[in-house]
C-alpha cells in the first residue's frame, strides 16, 4: 500500500503501477458532467472572463499537481457547515472527451472515479504524469467518512449539489491505480481478455 | 392521505430503510462472492470494502450509495383508498427523505440541466398502482441508481453482429454480450434482468421489475429457470469480476420473464443492478406498517 499527500509531485505519481493499492490525503475536489463542460468552456476554450477570474484562481490551485474525484455526493448542512454522508465515485467515462484537456491544462495529478476511461485519457496520463485511480462503485458511507473536511463549494446552486465542485480535504481514501503513466490500463487487459472468452462462448451456445 | 393518516411518514422510513440496508438475500450473495475470491486479490479487497460499507451504513443509517437513483415504486391496493393522494404522499415523503439526506437530489431538468433540488420532478419518483383482490397494501420500491441503469440495454432479434437468432440461444447470446459491455461500469458484480418480448417500453420496464425478485425465488418457466442456470453461470467465466478488476464473480444472480410481441418484434431487453440492490416491501395492514 501506497500512501499519497497532496498536492504530489510527477516523480511520486510515476512510480505508480495498475494494481497499487493507495491511501490518498489532502486537499481534492469533486468534477463531473457539468464541472468538465464548464471547465473547457470557460477556462480552456477561452481565457476566464474578469467575473470569473476569483473562481479560476481558486480551482487552479487545488488542481494544480492536485486531484479530480468524479463525485456527486449527498451532502448535510447543519448550523452552516456541509458534511458530506455519501460519496462514493460516479462513472468517469462520461468525461472522456474533456479530461485530457483538463489534466494538460491545469497540470492535474490524479483522476479518481470508477469504471475506467479511454484512450485519451490514458494518452494525457502518459504525457502529463498523471494517473486514474479506482475507488470502489457504491461505498459511498465508508468514502464519505475519510472526507473529514468540506472546505469550499463552487457553483452550487448554478449546477445543483451533486454536479458542484465541492472541495474538501480527505484522509486516508482508499483507491486502486488503474490507469498508470506509463500507458498501462487494468480496464483494456481485463475487457480484452473477458472478450475473447465471450467469442468463445458464443461460438458454443451457436453450435448448440 | 385520509384513509392512512400517518401514509407520508412510513414511506419516508420506508425510504430510508431501503436506502441504508440491503435485503438479506443481497447481502448473502455478496458474502458467498466474497468467499470465492482469492484472499487478497484485487477482486477480496472490492468486496471487503462493499462488506464494510454494508456494515457503516447500517451502523450510521447513511445511503449505500450516493446515487440513490430512481425511486420505483410499485403499489398494490385494494379497492378504495385514492391513488392519487397516495401518489402526492409518496411524493411529498421523496421531498422528506432527500431533506434528510436518505436521499440525494436526484431530477435534473433535461431540457435546462437544472437540479430540481428537491428530490422529486417528472418521472422522480416512478409510481406504477395496480389494485388487487386483498384488503392490505403491498408497496415495493427500488432504488435504482444511474450507473447500472446507463449499462441497461435492448436488442431487436435477429441480431446480425452477433449472429443471434429468434430462438433461446439467441436470447442467450445478447444477454452475455450486454454482460460482457457492461464491464465493471455497473458496479458489479451485478444483478441481470431480462426480458424476452413486449414493445420496447414494456420490454425494458419488465426486465427492470426483476431486480424485485428474492435470489431464491424460482422462476416458474422452466425454460427461463434453465437459461437464467445457464446465463449465471456463463457469465461468471467472463472474468470481468467485482467493479471489472478481474475475479470470479461477475454476476450475483440473473432473472428473466417474458412478454407476448408482435409478430414483427423481437425485443430482448437487459436491465443491470449494481450490487447495491436496494430493494424492500412495506405492507399495510389493520392500519398497522411493516418493512421487510
Ligand atoms: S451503479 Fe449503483 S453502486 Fe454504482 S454508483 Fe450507481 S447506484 Fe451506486
Amino acid at each position: 500500500m501506497t500512501r499519497l499527500e497532496l498536492p504530489v509531485s510527477a516523480e511520486k505519481i510515476s512510480e505508480l503501477k495498475t494494481g497499487d493499492v493507495v491511501k490518498i490525503s489532502g486537499v481534492m475536489v469533486t468534477a463531473r458532467d457539468a464541472a468538465h463542460k464548464f471547465l473547457i468552456e470557460h477556462f480552456i476554450e477561452r481565457s476566464p472572463a474578469p467575473e470569473e477570474k476569483d473562481l479560476y484562481d481558486k480551482l487552479s490551485s487545488v488542481l494544480k499537481d492536485g486531484m479530480i474525484y468524479h463525485c456527486g455526493p449527498v451532502v448535510a448542512e447543519e448550523n452552516g457547515k456541509y458534511r458530506f454522508v455519501a460519496a462514493g465515485p460516479t462513472t468517469s467515462s462520461r468525461e472522456e472527451p474533456y479530461e485530457s484537456h483538463v489534466i494538460e491544462k491545469f497540470g492535474v495529478r490524479g483522476i479518481i472515479g470508477k469504471g475506467g476511461m479511454g484512450d485519451q485519457t490514458l494518452e494525457a496520463c502518459k504525457k502529463f504524469k498523471s494517473v486514474y485511480l479506482h475507488a470502489v462503485g457504491g461505498a459511498a458511507s465508508l468514502l464519505a467518512n475519510s472526507v473529514v473536511d468540506v472546505i469550499d463549494v463552487y457553483m452550487k446552486e448554478e449546477f445543483g449539489v451533486p454536479e458542484a465542485f465541492w472541495v474538501i480535504r480527505v484522509k486516508d481514501f482508499d483507491a486502486v491505480v488503474t490507469m498508470d503513466s506509463h500507458g498501462n490500463s487494468l480496464h483494456k487487459t481485463i475487457a480484452k481478455a473477458s472478450s475473447e472468452i465471450f467469442n468463445d462462448l458464443i461460438r458454443k451456445i451457436s453450435k448448440g | 392521505m385520509k384513509t392512512y393518516p400517518e401514509f407520508c411518514e412510513w414511506v419516508v422510513e420506508f425510504i430510508r430503510r431501503t436506502s441504508v440496508d440491503l435485503p438479506v438475500d443481497v447481502e448473502n450473495a455478496i458474502d458467498v462472492a466474497k468467499g470465492a475470491e482469492d484472499p487478497g486479490s484485487p477482486a477480496d479487497n472490492v468486496l471487503n470494502v462493499i462488506k464494510e460499507n454494508i456494515r457503516i451504513s447500517r451502523e450510521q443509517s447513511t445511503p449505500l450509495c450516493q446515487d440513490t437513483g430512481t425511486n420505483v415504486f410499485y403499489v398494490y391496493h385494494p379497492a378504495g383508498p385514492s391513488t392519487r393522494e397516495m401518489s402526492e404522499d409518496i411524493v411529498e415523503a421523496c421531498k422528506e427523505a432527500t431533506k434528510r439526506s436518505y436521499l440525494r437530489p436526484n431530477a435534473v431538468d433535461s431540457l435546462t440541466n437544472k437540479n430540481s433540488g428537491n428530490g422529486v420532478g417528472r418521472a422522480q419518483p416512478w409510481i406504477h398502482f395496480e389494485e388487487w383482490n386483498r384488503d392490505d397494501v403491498w408497496i415495493r420500491l427500488m432504488l435504482k441508481g444511474g450507473g447500472c441503469e446507463n449499462c441497461g440495454t435492448q436488442y431487436a432479434l435477429p441480431d446480425r453482429r452477433l449472429k443471434a437468432g429468434r430462438d433461446l440461444r439467441g436470447i442467450e447470446i445478447v444477454v452475455l454480450d450486454a454482460i460482457n459491455n457492461a464491464q465493471g461500469l455497473g458496479c458489479g458484480p451485478g444483478f441481470i434482468g431480462f426480458c424476452v418480448g413486449g414493445d420496447r417500453a414494456s420490454s425494458l420496464s419488465e426486465a427492470k421489475k426483476q431486480h424485485f425478485k428474492k435470489l431464491d425465488e424460482a422462476n416458474e418457466v422452466p425454460e427461463l429457470r434453465a437459461l437464467e442456470e445457464r446465463l449465471y453461470e456463463k457469465a461468471n467465466t467472463l472474468s470481468i469480476g467485482p467493479m471489472g478488476f478481474g475475479g470470479k464473480t461477475t454476476v450475483l444472480g440473473v432473472k428473466g420473464s417474458y412478454l407476448h410481441r408482435l409478430p414483427a418484434c423481437f425485443f430482448v431487453s437487459v436491465s443491470y443492478m449494481c450490487w447495491a440492490c436496494r430493494r424492500r416491501d412495506m405492507w399495510i395492514k389493520n392500519g398497522e406498517m411493516r418493512i421487510d
